[in-house]
C-alpha cells in the first residue's frame, strides 16, 4: 500500500494522511493508492503541512507499517529515548523500527 | 568574554523582529514553505525528522553562566528538557515549535545569543581551542582573533552566498584541540622574532571528499589578517564551483587549481584588498582583546591537591588539565556517561554546569568539538567540590579522550539526511567497554561516528571511525582506522566491508585486542596502527585472507 506523510506546519510533528485529515499516528494512515501525489500537492498548496510525500507501507494487524526504516523512526520517535516516542510506556517500542 | 555593543544588540534584536514577522506570514499561509525555508535557515531553524531543530551559535564555544542558564531555560520551557552540544561548539534543540521560535530567539537575544549564520552557505560559527585563555601551552589567547573574525564575517554581504558553507578555526597552541586543519580555513597563531602572526591553512574538510588543509601562508602579520582572509574568500567566491554541490567546497577548488595557483591568486587579490583598509586599527583590536583579559586569579592559590578519594583521583588524572596559572586547573565535564547520548545534557544538568561555572570558574564555560563542556579556570582547591557536585548529577564520568568519549552525530534518530543511526552504536560501544580500568588501559582512543557521508561526527578524523551507510534498506557500518583531528592530523582508512550494528561493536573490540597485543611502550592505538599498518587488524576483524 501507499501512504502519505509530512510534517505539521506549526509543530513540525510527523503526520500521516487519514483520508480526511492528518493524524500523528501512523496506524491511522489511509491507503492513498495512485492519488497520493495529487493529494500531496493539494495539501501543500493549502499550507497545512510541510513537504508531504508518498511512501510504501505494508498493511499489518496493527495498521500500516512504513517500508523504510527512516519512516519507521519518524513514526515512532527517537529509538534511543523511549520517553520521547509516541509509545513511551512500551519498552520494546524501539524494536518496532528494526 | 566579548560583550555586545549597541550596534551588535540592535542587529540581533532587529533580526528577531524580522523573523517574527516572517513566521507570522508563514503560519497565516501567506508564505509557502519554498518561500519560507531560506528565511528560517538564515535563523538556524531546520526541519528535521520529528520537529523543527534550532541551532544556536556559541562563538568559539565560549559562554557565561547567564547564557548557559538561558539554554537550560529554553530546553525546559520550549523543548523536551534537554539540549545537544555539537562538534561545531554549538547547541541544537531538537523539538522546537515553529510558533515558539521568535520568542526563543528573543529570549536568546537578551543574553547576547542568536542563531544567525548557523546554517546556509555563509561563514559559520568560528571555532577555537576550548582551553583558550587557560592552556599552559598557548602562546596567546586565540579568541580575540576569533572574535574579530566573527565581527568581520557576521552579515558580510559579499560572503553571504558562497558556493558552500564555510568554516574557520583559530588556534594558538602547538597541540591542536580544534581540528584546525579540517576546516575550510585553519589559522594557527605563531610567534616569529617576538611578533605574532598567522599560519594559514586552506582547503580542509570532511564530508564526502575529506581533505587536510594545505599551508598557504607561513606568517601573515596579524595586522593584515582580515585583508588576507578577505582575499582567500574572494578567490573562492569567484572560482568555487556553484554547478555541483559536491564539488563546491574550497577544498575542491584548491585541489583542482593547485595550492600554488590558489596562493598566487590570493596574494594578487590581497594587494587590492589591503588598499581598502578593512583591517581594524590597533586600538580596535585592543578594545576587543580587553574583553578576554585573564580573570583575577588569586596569585597565592595553593598548587597541592588532596587525592585521597580514589574516584576523584581518577577524574583528576583523566579529565583535568594543566592551567597556565599556578594553583588553577582546567576541568572537562564529560557529556558521555556510560550508555548515554553523546553531547546531550538535561536542563537541570545545564543549570548545574552554569552554577559551577559561576561559583568556581570565573563565570566561564566552553563547549568542545568533542561534545563536552569545560570549566576553564578552576582553583585546584575547589576541584573536589566541583567533582562532588558533578558526581551527584551524573556528570563525573572520568573518560576524557578514552574509547567511551565518543563523538556521535544525531544520525537517523533525529537527522533527516541520515542513512543509519549513530547514537545506538555509540551506546553499545560505551557499554562494551564500560569498565573504566579497561578503558584507561587502552589509553587515548578517539572514536567518532557519523550517520551519513556528511561526516558531522568527524569519522574521518577518528583513531577509529564509523560511518553509517544504507545497504539495501538496512543500516550498515563502515569501519576505519588511523584518522586524527589533532596536530598529528590524518584521514582514516576504511578496513573493508561494512558490518551490522553488533558486528561493528565486535570489530572494534577485536581491533583493540590487536593493539594491546602489538603496542610498544607509550604507543596509543593510532600510533600502533600507523606502525604496523592495516593488515594485522584486518586479519583479526575479517579472519585470515
Ligand atoms: C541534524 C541536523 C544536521 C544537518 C542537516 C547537517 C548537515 C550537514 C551537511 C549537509 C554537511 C556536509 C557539508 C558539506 O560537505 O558541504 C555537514 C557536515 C558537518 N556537520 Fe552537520 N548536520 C547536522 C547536524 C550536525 C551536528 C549535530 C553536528 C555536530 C555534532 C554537525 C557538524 C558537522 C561537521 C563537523 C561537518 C563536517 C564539515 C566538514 O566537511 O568539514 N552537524 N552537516
Ligand atoms: S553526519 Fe549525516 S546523519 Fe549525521 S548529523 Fe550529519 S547529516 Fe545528519
Amino acid at each position: 500500500m501507499k501512504i502519505l506523510t509530512g510534517n505539521d506546519l506549526k509543530t513540525g510533528d510527523v503526520v500521516w494522511w487519514t483520508g480526511s485529515g492528518w493524524s500523528r499516528h501512523v496506524e491511522d494512515s489511509a491507503d492513498v493508492g495512485e492519488a497520493g501525489e495529487a493529494l500531496a500537492r493539494q495539501e501543500e498548496a493549502a499550507r497545512r503541512v510541510n513537504v508531504p510525500y508518498v511512501i510504501d507501507a505494508t498493511a499489518t494487524p496493527e495498521g500500516p507499517r512504513p517500508a523504510h526504516i527512516k519512516d519507521r523512526v519518524r513514526a515512532l520517535g527517537p529509538t534511543i529515548r523511549p520517553d520521547l516516542t509516541l509509545k513511551p510506556a512500551d519498552p520494546s517500542a524501539g524494536n518496532w523500527v528494526i | 568574554m566579548y560583550q555586545y555593543d549597541q550596534y551588535d544588540q540592535n542587529l540581533v534584536d532587529t533580526r528577531v523582529a524580522e523573523f517574527r514577522d516572517q513566521v507570522e506570514r508563514r503560519l497565516s499561509g501567506e508564505l509557502s514553505e519554498d518561500q519560507f525555508k531560506p528565511l528560517r535557515l538564515m535563523n538556524g531553524l531546520y526541519l528535521q525528522l520529528h520537529a523543527y531543530m534550532l541551532r544556536v551559535a556559541i562563538p568559539y564555544g565560549t559562554l557565561d553562566s547567564r547564557q548557559m542558564r538561558m539554554l537550560g531555560h529554553i530546553a525546559r520551557n520550549y523543548d523536551r528538557g534537554y539540549g545537544h552540544f555539537t562538534t561545531r561548539q554549538n547547541l541544537q534543540f531538537n523539538w522546537i515549535k515553529l510558533e515558539d521560535t521568535p520568542d526563543i530567539l528573543a529570549e536568546l537575544a537578551t543574553v547576547e545569543m542568536h542563531a544567525i549564520q548557523t546554517s546556509g552557505n555563509c561563514i559559520r560559527n568560528i571555532s577555537s581551542d576550548q582551553f583558550a585563555g587557560a592552556a599552559a601551552d598557548e602562546i596567546t589567547d586565540p579568541r580575540p582573533w576569533a572574535e574579530l573574525l566573527r565581527q568581520w564575517s557576521s552579515f558580510h554581504p559579499e560572503f553571504s552566498y558562497l558556493p558552500r558553507k564555510f568554516k574557520i578555526a583559530v588556534i594558538a597552541a602547538k597541540e591542536d584541540r580544534a581540528a584546525m586543519r579540517l576546516h575550510d580555513i585553519g589559522i594557527e597563531i605563531v610567534e616569529r622574532d617576538g611578533a605574532h602572526g598567522a599560519r594559514v591553512f586552506v582547503g580542509g574538510g570532511m564530508g564526502r571528499t575529506p581533505m587536510i588543509a594545505t599551508e598557504i601562508a607561513e606568517f601573515v602579520p596579524l595586522s593584515d589578517l582580515l585583508s588576507y582572509l578577505e582575499a582567500c574568500l574572494r578567490v573562492y567566491n569567484r572560482y568555487g564551483r556553484r554547478d555541483n554541490i559536491y564539488k563546491a567546497r574550497i577544498k575542491i577548488l584548491v585541489h583542482e587549481i593547485g595550492a600554488d595557483e590558489y596562493r598566487r591568486q590570493v596574494e594578487e587579490e590581497f594587494v587590492a584588498v589591503k588598499a581598502l583598509g578593512i583591517d581594524p586599527p590597533a586600538a580596535e583590536f585592543e578594545r576587543i582583546k580587553a574583553f578576554f583579559a585573564p580573570p583575577a586569579f588569586a596569585g597565592d592559590a595553593p598548587d597541592t591537591l588532596d587525592r585521597s578519594d580514589p574516584d576523584f583521583a581518577v577524574w583528576l588524572d583523566q579529565n583535568v588539565k594543566q592551567h597556565k596559572q599556578p594553583g588553577h586547573a582546567i576541568a572537562t565535564i564529560s557529556l558521555k556517561p556510560a550508555g548515554g547520548i553523546p553531547g546531550d545534557a538535561s536542563a537541570d544538568q545545564i543549570d548545574l554546569m552554569a552554577d559551577l561555572a559561576q561559583r568556581y570558574s570565573f563565570d566561564e564555560l566552553r563547549v568542545t568539538h568533542a561534545q563536552n563542556i569545560v570549566l576553564p579556570h578552576v582553583r585546584k582547591a575547589d576541584l573536589y567540590a566541583v567533582w562532588q557536585a558533578l558526581h551527584e548529577a551524573g556528570l563525573a564520568e572520568a573518560n576524557l579522550d578514552l574509547i567511551s568519549d565518543i563523538i556521535a552525530c544525531p544520525g537517523l534518530d533525529y537527522c533527516s539526511l541520515a542513512n543509519a543511526r549513530s547514537i545506538p552504536v555509540a551506546q553499545k560501544i560505551a557499554e562494551r567497554f564500560a569498565d573504566l580500568d579497561r578503558q584507561r588501559e587502552l589509553g587515548e582512543l578517539k572514536l567518532k561516528i557519523s550517520g551519513c557521508i556528511n561526516a558531522c561526527g568527524h569519522h574521518h578524523a577518528g583513531h577509529i571511525g564509523i560511518l553509517g551507510v544504507d545497504k539495501k534498506g538496512l543500516e550498515n557500518y563502515q569501519l576505519s582506522f588511523g584518522g586524527s583531528g589533532a596536530e598529528d592530523v590524518s584521514l582514516a582508512k576504511i578496513t573493508g566491508p561494512g558490518f551490522s550494528e553488533d558486528g561493528v561493536v565486535d570489530a572494534v573490540e577485536k581491533a583493540t585486542d590487536v593493539y594491546l597485543a602489538h603496542r610498544e611502550q607509550g604507543e596509543r592505538f593510532v600510533d600502533t596502527y600507523r606502525r604496523i599498518g592495516m593488515e594485522p587488524f584486518k586479519e583479526a576483524i575479517y579472519g585470515p585472507a
